[in-house]
């Protein structure tokens, strides 16, 4: 079976979600890759060690424009022949995958946290992560959108040939006129380590004790919604069933109450710790470790401890 | 300006979910049924806010059966100037969004609304794919839509940031947090609601690309293990020990 992945690397490097998305692929079937920018040929061809036999690029494309994408992957999937067209389902791949599924009328699959069963069915996130379902596509083609951080990714050895690949693009959707990247370099929805705060951490001023967790851990930082609401914390860190879904493998969370809306958008996390002042705070029943304490005394414990284990290894 | 939204329904956000049918069917048993919080929050308030800065007229548009109607006069109630609502099961993403790309087809619209996802299958795949079967541009994850004439500047959400771009109607956008506050209806606008059109269509015929076979809660956890507040030492042997998770 032949398989196209699409990875977005506009900011110059391959993702931890797009290897991941290609060693999915390529658990179903021989994969190649389809990418567009200005990407160097080099870091692509690392793409082998993740399981790709090859990698497409696009120089001509250094927008995400959904229609243009769609189109540059449907190319790509008509000359590859593929069969199964993988994406992540990250800002891009919500926009592209539906386009490429209404156009080529191929059954998509979005939120899969699992590869393909043996009769064809995929397991996805569903009701914001508080079940799952089991998706059969009723088509010759399928599309799967692949939840970050879902499967994972074991990097190995390999290289990948990496062909140029042009196609008729159409025109632009829209003009971009700015471009504002996100601080950090850890993007949440793709973090293995994510340190997060609420209300009880009482004022934006107090995020320090939360960053210096974050920085000794290597980890995102995070919030709940009525922090973001507040505007103590940008969007872009609200977590939870309006906010971004992830599934780090370590969530830490610090004067979070855990109401359901916050729960369903961190219950896909491997680990859960809750630190709260109040030990009947909702969000004990859905944790791994807790800690009835305040934040303020708990975070600042934690970071020196953290800093003992990583000064030992 | 012709702004269509579409609106679908989610169980309430702090429903409890379950299945039945040999875990074939979401128990709708007790559950409380609500407009589909992107779609009201962000794209229907956004919608609103634009036909009363530059006139014109707001449509909503479901696909689903007499039971979503409660939810459709909710949309009504908050300010729609009439709905829409295509007869037919929900079903999968692309049979709603062909219904939806019909009824726009035949009659025209400058901007396209949906919410960025419904919080009960999180697909985020009809926007898309009604720009797509429209052929007209899609921008996905929008967090702020300023109009000037038919020229529109939107921010929108891109994997590490975000992104301002400019196009011109029609097109199709997805509305996350932040394009517009919550709006509740006053009584004025429930009473105008019960008597505002709601046109019921019948659905095209069009094939199901994807269907679900059955669904599965989350294994329960086991209980948490409290440590000490004067033990951070112990948590972090814990975590990574035992988690082996740093």
């Amino acid at each position: 079976m032949s398989v196209l992945v699409y990875i977005d690397t506009l900011n110059g490097k391959v993702a931890k979600s797009a290897m991941e998305a290609v060693q999915y692929g390529s658990k179903i079937g021989a994969t190649t890759v389809i990418t567009n920018g200005s990407i160097s040929a080099e870091e692509l061809g690392k793409l082998g060690g993740v399981g790709a036999d090859k990698v497409l690029v696009n120089r001509a494309l250094t927008s995400t424009d959904a229609a243009q994408v769609a189109r540059l992957v449907k190319a790509a999937a008509s000359s590859t022949g593929a069969t199964t067209i993988v994406f992540s389902q990250d800002l891009t791949g919500k926009a592209v995958a539906p386009r490429v599924s209404a156009s080529l009328k191929a059954g998509l699959v979005s939120g899969a946290i699992a590869i393909p069963e043996g009769d064809g069915s995929i397991r996805v996130n569903v009701f914001s992560g508080k079940a799952a379902g089991k998706v059969k596509v009723n088509t010759t083609v399928k599309v799967i959108a692949l939840t970050p951080n879902a499967v994972g990714v074991q990097p190995g050895e390999g290289s990948a040939v990496v062909e140029e690949f042009s196609a008729d693009l159409g025109v632009a959707s829209y003009t971009v006129k700015e471009i504002k990247k996100q601080e950090g370099d850890i993007l949440l929805p793709e973090a293995e380590l994510v340190v997060s705060a609420g209300r009880g951490l009482k004022g934006p001023e107090n995020w320090g004790i939360v960053e210096d967790l974050a920085t000794a851990l290597g980890a995102a930082t995070a919030c709940s919604r009525p922090v973001a609401d507040i505007g103590w914390r940008p969007h872009h860190e609200h977590v939870g069933q309006t906010g971004v879904a992830i599934r780090p493998n370590l969530y830490i969370a610090a004067g979070i109450s855990g109401a359901i809306q916050h729960l369903a958008g961190v219950n896909g996390s491997k680990v859960i710790v809750v630190i709260n002042t109040d030990p009947e705070a909702p969000f004990f029943k859905a944790a791994d470790y807790g800690v009835i304490g305040d934040a303020f005394e708990v975070l600042p414990r934690l970071t020196a401890e953290i800093n003992k284990l990583k000064a030992q290894n | 300006m012709k702004l269509l939204v579409c609106i679908s329904k989610s169980p309430d956000t702090t429903s409890k979910i379950d299945f039945t049918n040999n875990n074939t069917e979401f128990n709708e048993a007790g559950v409380q049924y609500i407009v589909n919080p992107y779609d009201e929050w962000y794209a229907l308030v956004r919608a609103l806010e634009l036909k009363e800065q530059n006139g014109g007229s707001v449509t909503t548009i479901t696909v689903g059966t007499a039971n979503d109607d409660a939810i459709i006069r909710k949309a009504l109630a908050i300010g729609a100037d009439n709905a829409v609502r295509i007869d037919a099961e929900a079903g999968d993403a692309y049979f709603t969004a062909f219904q939806i790309a019909e009824y726009a087809k035949v009659n025209g619209f400058d901007i396209v609304f949906t919410g960025k996802e419904t919080i009960n299958y999180n697909g985020s795949q009809v926007g898309g794919m009604i720009a797509e079967l429209l052929d007209q541009p899609f921008v996905s994850l929008a967090t702020n839509l300023e109009m000037n004439g038919n020229v529109a500047t939107i921010s929108k959400e891109m994997v590490g940031g975000d992104e301002v771009v400019e196009l011109s109607t029609p097109f199709v956008v997805s509305a996350a947090k932040g394009m517009a506050e919550q709006r509740i209806p006053n009584m004025r606008g429930i009473m105008a609601a019960r008597t505002k059109p709601l046109e019921v269509i019948s659905a095209v015929a069009c094939d199901h690309l994807i269907s679900f076979e059955s669904y599965e809660l989350p294994a329960s956890k086991s209980a948490c293990k409290y440590v000490d507040v004067d033990n951070m030492a112990e948590l972090v042997s814990l975590l990574h020990n035992e988690a082996k998770v740093i």
